[in-house]
């Protein structure tokens, strides 16, 4: 179980561990814990999958890795689990997610492969269909153009945020 | 250019960062090299722009809610469109995508009502019609990325 403490920490450490000699000190000041319960409280969350993981978190396009591709399909709900976990076997898939097909959306299943540069992404993308028979889905390609925004989740409270604009 | 430094810190500490008093000091000792390289080393991605940060990846869902939005936004009006929508702190993620919906972003919220009233702002002030995507399955989230640093 998450504890309002617990929240608190993230919402700080989402912003980024402080490049010093005692990082977890310093997030410990900003919300009144010692280091040891920082270490602790993180070492937990990671432990219960709260935490996902704890490191780097790179900027793919500056690093050279500017083709970003999400490609949807319309699977039929019964198998979309079992293709969600095939598709996530492979290196270059990033992410890989379910969502709710719209009227207008008729796409269920997500996935997200970065490369270098499109013909890559393209090719990868040719080797997945054909190791997880997704040839016979509808699929749309989403190159990405601009990234306008990009950063940690910070959870937002209701609050004078929403005043906003 | 990359030292052999750099290139170690990208690739070797997605995962695992040491969760202890001095983890740049545990580092430097894997590594052999001193505490102040590597305090140095990631000053500098960050400088540079090669890392958001170090940081947790949470699973979506678990802590608050997420909506992915999607919008078909007229070209000439999609800067200004996407400054607006990456003003509200509740947006994490926000992309041009090449198709006919060519803005998506990320909402995220502590609970629904919080999400979708977001999300009904942003209509409200663009006067444009938002899908709402919300997650209802992760089957693989972020869980790093091998990077190929031969040439960078």
């Amino acid at each position: 179980m998450l504890e309002t403490r617990d929240l608190e920490l993230l919402e700080h450490i989402q912003r980024g561990l402080p490049v010093c000699s005692r990082p977890y000190l310093e997030i410990g000041l900003c919300c009144g814990m010692s280091e040891t319960e920082v270490i602790e409280r993180l070492t937990k969350l990671k432990q219960q999958g709260l935490i996902k993981r704890l490191g780097v978190i790179v900027k793919h396009r500056q690093l050279g890795y500017r083709a970003n591709a999400m490609i949807v399909w319309n699977v039929p709900d019964q198998v979309i689990k079992q293709l969600g976990k095939e598709i996530s076997h492979f290196s270059f898939v990033t992410l890989c997610y379910q969502r709710p097909k719209q009227p207008e959306w008729p796409y269920n299943l997500y996935c997200m492969i970065h490369g270098k540069d499109k013909a890559t992404v393209l090719n990868q993308l040719e080797q997945l269909i054909e190791a997880c028979h997704l040839n016979c889905f509808d699929k749309e390609i989403l190159f990405s153009r601009q990234c306008f925004k990009q950063r940690g989740a910070i959870y937002q409270k209701p609050g004078p945020s929403l005043a906003h604009g | 250019m990359l030292t052999h430094l750099h290139k170690q810190l990208l690739n070797d500490y997605q995962h695992d960062f040491p969760l202890s008093a001095r983890p740049y000091q545990d580092i430097a000792d894997e590594l052999g090299v001193t505490e102040n390289e590597v305090l140095t080393a990631f000053t500098e991605l960050n400088t540079k722009q090669l890392i958001s940060r170090i940081g947790p990846v949470i699973p979506p869902n678990h802590i608050g809610v997420s909506a992915l939005v999607a919008m078909s936004v007229p070209e000439q009006q999609l800067q200004a469109i996407a400054d607006k929508i990456s003003a509200y702190p509740e947006v994490n993620h926000n992309y041009e995508r090449e198709h006919l919906f060519n803005l998506w972003f990320v909402v995220i919220a502590s609970d629904a009502e919080h999400l979708f009233d977001v999300i009904n702002e942003i209509e409200r002030e663009t006067s444009l019609k938002a899908l709402r995507l919300p997650m209802l399955d992760d089957f693989f989230i972020d869980l790093g990325f091998k990077l190929d640093l031969t040439n960078a």
